[in-house]
C-alpha cells in the first residue's frame, strides 16, 4: 500500500495495443473484422477537426462540461488533507461516464452502424449509453447482471425510459463480468451492424486507448482548474478503479507530470484476504479476460474467481491494461477501500458536504479519510474524482448500512407506520405512534 | 508451415484422410470433459468413437466462455462446480488413450496461459493429445504459444471467419496445423443454424491460403446440416447437440444418446 512518487516517464507503448506486456486483443476471429474497422475509425475521427468540434459542442451544451473542481473544506478537516473534489457527479445523466459515450456514439454513427450495445454493473454506463442511443436515433441493448438489475433499480428503470431494452443476465455470478460475457456474445453475433460501447478502459485493443482518451477530458479540466483555484500542482489524485475507466481518465493528463502521485482505490469488499473482494490489482495476477492481457482475479486453474463489493460499478474480477501496467512501473500505486470504509466515505460525504456520492468514489473518498493524512502528509493538495452521484444507491446503502435514517418514520413501514397512514383495525395505535419519534432522528 | 510436420498434425491428417478415402466428410465431436460427471463422460466419449467420430475435441471448462452458448456455458459451469480441476480433466483425456482417434483440446487461452504456455504445453502432450483449440487466441497473438506447441508436437487448430480479411485468412493458414476451423455462422455455439452459402464461400477463401483440411462448426446439429456441410467442407464438426444428449436426462442413458446422435451425423457426413 505505498504511495511512490513518480519515478522515470514510462515508455511508450512497445506493440500496438499494449502497455509493457499488457492489452492485446484476445477474441475470437469473427471480432475482427469490427476491431479493425473501429482502430481505423478512431485514428480517423482524432484526426477530424469536425469530430473534436462535434464532441466538444456535445460536451459543453448537452454533457454540461466542464464539470467544477471544488474545495470540500469541511471534508479536508475530517482528512486532514486538503481535498478537491472533481464533480462528475454533476455531469448529465449523473457520472463520468457520458464522456467516453458521446465519443463512441458519434464513433458509432461514423461506422455507419444503426445499433449499440453495453454492459453496465451500476447501471451509470447503461444510463449513459442510453442516453447518447436516444439522442442519436440509436437502438441500444445494455445487458446487466440480474443482481446489479436487483440492486441498482432506478437506472434499469432510467434506461428504460430512454427506449433500451435491459436484458438481466442469469449466468455465472450474476453481476457485471457475465454481463460482458453476454454482451461479447451478442457483439460475435451481430458484428455487422452493431458496435459494442464498451465503458471502462478494458477489452480488447482498442477500446483501453479510445476509453482513455475520451475519459482523458477529466484530468485536462482538472489541470487548469487546480492551476487557476489553487496554483500549481496537487500532491496527489485519487479515483476509484473498477475496470477503471474514470481513473484513467483522472490520472491521464498527470501521467507524464512529476511530482504527482496518482492512486487508485480498488474495492475490497469485506477485506484483502477475505475471499470477498474486488481489489484486483492487490490480489489477482496476470492472466486474460475479456480480450486482454492484464490482472485478473483467478484461481490456479485460470478461472476466475467471483469478486465482491458492495458497488456494483466496482464488483469487477479485471482491470483494464494500463493500470496494472502502471501499477507494473510504479507510476501509480493502487490501494483498496472496503465496504465499511466505502460507506463510511459515502455518509460523510453526505453530511459534510451535502454531496450524496455514488459508492463507487465513496470508496476513494473512505481510504482518504481514513489514510490520507498518513500517507499523503498533513495537508497535502488531493484532488479526487467524485466519479458520480449517489442516487441509485440510497435504498442499497441504507438497507446494506442498515442505518436507521428514518425511512421507516416517512414511509409509514415496519413497526412505525406513523398516525393516519392506516385505518380500520389501529383504533388503539398508541404504541405504533408513541415509537416514531426517536426512531425517526438521523444517526450520528 | 514447417518442414518437418508435427506428430500430432499427421495424427489429425490421417483421420482426414481416411474419410476422404472414404469418399465422406471427417466427423469430428466436441464434448466437454467430466461433464456430467468423470465416469459418464469417459463412456460417452468412447460411444462417440465407437459411433464413427473421427476426431474428438475435448472442451477444458472456463468459467467465461465467451464464444459459447448457453448449452456449452451451463456445462462448462457444472463442470467448474463439481471441483473437477484442469488437471483432473487432463487425466481424464489420458484414460482415453484406448481411443484410437485424434484427440484435441479446447479451451479458452486463459487456461493456457495461467498455467503458462510450457507446462500447459507439457501436459496436453502427455495426455496424448493431438492438438490443441483456443478461440480467443488469434494468429497475431499466437507466436509465444506457437513456440511450445511446436516443441511438444501439438497441432495448432485456428478459427476462420467469413469477416477475416484476405490478409488475416493467410495469416490463419500459415499458423495452423492440422486443420483450419470455418465457423459458420456469426455467433456463439449452439444458438442458430449453419449459414449456407457464406460459409461455403468461406470455406473456398481459406482453401485460397492453405492445403490443409478445412472443417466447419458452430451451427451444425443434425443429420441434415451434416450433410450440407459435408458437400463442401473435408470435416465438420459438432458440439452443442451432443452436449445437450450427453447432459439431458440420466446420466446411465447418456453415452447411448451420444452414440445414436454420432451415428446419426455419421451417416450425413457421408451423404454429401
Amino acid at each position: 500500500m505505498s504511495t511512490t512518487d513518480a519515478p522515470d516517464t514510462p515508455p511508450a507503448d512497445v506493440r500496438e495495443g499494449y502497455f509493457g506486456q499488457f492489452g492485446g486483443s484476445y477474441v475470437p476471429e469473427a471480432l475482427s473484422g469490427a476491431l479493425t474497422q473501429l482502430i481505423d475509425a478512431w485514428a480517423e475521427a482524432e484526426n477530424d477537426p469536425a469530430f473534436t468540434e462535434h464532441l466538444d459542442r456535445l460536451r459543453r451544451h448537452y454533457g454540461g462540461r466542464p464539470t467544477p473542481l471544488y474545495h470540500a473544506e469541511r471534508l479536508s478537516e475530517a482528512a486532514g488533507v486538503e481535498l478537491w473534489l472533481k464533480r462528475e457527479d454533476l455531469a448529465h445523466t449523473g457520472s463520468h461516464k457520458l464522456n467516453n459515450v458521446v465519443g463512441q456514439a458519434l464513433l458509432t454513427q461514423r461506422m455507419g452502424k444503426g445499433r449499440v450495445i453495453a454492459e453496465t454493473g451500476a447501471g451509470q454506463h447503461g444510463v449513459a449509453t442510453a442516453t447518447a442511443a436516444a439522442l442519436f436515433g440509436l437502438d441500444c441493448t445494455v445487458y446487466m447482471g440480474a443482481e446489479d438489475v436487483r440492486r441498482q433499480r432506478l437506472n434499469v428503470v432510467r434506461m428504460q425510459l430512454l427506449g433500451t431494452e435491459v436484458v438481466p443476465v442469469d449466468s455465472g455470478t450474476r453481476t457485471l463480468k457475465d454481463a460482458i460475457n453476454e454482451a461479447m456474445r451478442d457483439w460475435v453475433t451481430n458484428v455487422d451492424d452493431t458496435h459494442y460501447l464498451i465503458g471502462s478502459a478494458m477489452g480488447p485493443h482498442p477500446f483501453p486507448t479510445i476509453v482513455r482518451q475520451l475519459q482523458r477530458i477529466i484530468s485536462t479540466e482538472a489541470t487548469a482548474q487546480f492551476e487557476e483555484q489553487a496554483g500549481g500542482r496537487p500532491d496527489a489524485v485519487v479515483a476509484c478503479v473498477g475496470g477503471g475507466s474514470n481513473a484513467i481518465g483522472s490520472f491521464a493528463d498527470w501521467i507524464d507530470v512529476e511530482g504527482v502521485r496518482l492512486i487508485g482505490v480498488e474495492a475490497a469488499g469485506e477485506g484483502v484476504g477475505s475471499g470477498r473482494s474486488a481489489a484486483t490489482i492487490t490480489e489477482g495476477r496476470e492472466a486474460v479476460l475479456h480480450g486482454s492481457r492484464s490482472v485478473v482475479l483467478v484461481d490456479e486453474d485460470g478461472q476466475v474467481k467471483p469478486a465482491h463489493s458492495v458497488s456494483a460499478g466496482l464488483d469487477y474480477p479485471g482491470v483494464g491494461p494500463e493500470h496494472a501496467w502502471l501499477a507494473a512501473t510504479g507510476r501509480a500505486s493502487y490501494v483498496s477501500a472496503t465496504d465499511t470504509e466505502a460507506l463510511d466515505g459515502f455518509r460523510r460525504t453526505c453530511e459534510l458536504e451535502g454531496i450524496i456520492p455514488a459508492l463507487e468514489p465513496a470508496h476513494a473518498v473512505g481510504w482518504v479519510l481514513r489514510h490520507g493524512r498518513e500517507l499523503l502528509g498533513e495537508g497535502a493538495r488531493v484532488v479526487l474524482t467524485m466519479s458520480g452521484r449517489g442516487d441509485k444507491d440510497v435504498d442499497e446503502v441504507v438497507e446494506v448500512a442498515n442505518w436507521d435514517v428514518g425511512v421507516a418514520k416517512a414511509f409509514g413501514e415496519d413497526r412505525d407506520p406513523g398516525p393516519g397512514v392506516r385505518d380500520g383495525s389501529d383504533a388503539s395505535g398508541s404504541d405504533a405512534s408513541g415509537s416514531g419519534h426517536g426512531a425517526g432522528e438521523p444517526g450520528a | 508451415m514447417t518442414a518437418t510436420r508435427l506428430a500430432g498434425d499427421l495424427a489429425i491428417q490421417a483421420a482426414f484422410d481416411r474419410a476422404r478415402d472414404e469418399d465422406r466428410a471427417a466427423l469430428i465431436v466436441y464434448l466437454t470433459a467430466g461433464y456430467p460427471d468423470v465416469a459418464t463422460s469417459k463412456a460417452c466419449f468412447a460411444a462417440a468413437v465407437r459411433a464413427g467420430a473421427d476426431v474428438l475435441e475435448v472442451g477444458i471448462p472456463f468459467s467465461d466462455p465467451m464464444m459459447d452458448g448457453p448449452v456449452i456455458q451451463a456445462a462448462n459451469q457444472h463442470v467448474i462446480e463439481s471441483g473437477l480441476t484442469v488437471a483432473r480433466q487432463l487425466d481424464l483425456v489420458a484414460s482415453l488413450h484406448h481411443l484410437d482417434v485424434p484427440k484435441l483440446v479446447m479451451t479458452y487461452v486463459t487456461i493456457a496461459d495461467t498455467r503458462g504456455y510450457p507446462r500447459f504445453a507439457d501436459e496436453c502432450a502427455e495426455a496424448g493429445l493431438a492438438g490443441v483449440i483456443l478461440p480467443d487466441l488469434p494468429a497475431p497473438e499466437a507466436d509465444p504459444w506457437l513456440r511450445e506447441a511446436r516443441r511438444r508436437g501439438l497441432a495448432t487448430v485456428f478459427l476462420a471467419s467469413s469477416v477475416s480479411t484476405d490478409e488475416r485468412l493467410a495469416a490463419i493458414g500459415r499458423a495452423s496445423t492440422g486443420w483450419v476451423y470455418a465457423t459458420g455462422l456469426m455467433g456463439v455455439t449452439g444458438v442458430n443454424a449453419v449459414a449456407g452459402d457464406v460459409t461455403e464461400r468461406l470455406v473456398a477463401r481459406v482453401r485460397e491460403h492453405t492445403e490443409l483440411p478445412v472443417a466447419v462448426g458452430i451451427g451444425v446439429r443434425d443429420r441434415r446440416s451434416a450433410a450440407e456441410v459435408a458437400r463442401y467442407a473435408d470435416g465438420v464438426i459438432v458440439g452443442s447437440s451432443i452436449v445437450r444428449a450427453a447432459g439431458e436426462g440420466d446420466p446411465a442413458g447418456a453415452p447411448e444418446r451420444v452414440g445414436e446422435l454420432v451415428r446419426e451425423l455419421r451417416a450425413g457426413v457421408a451423404d454429401r
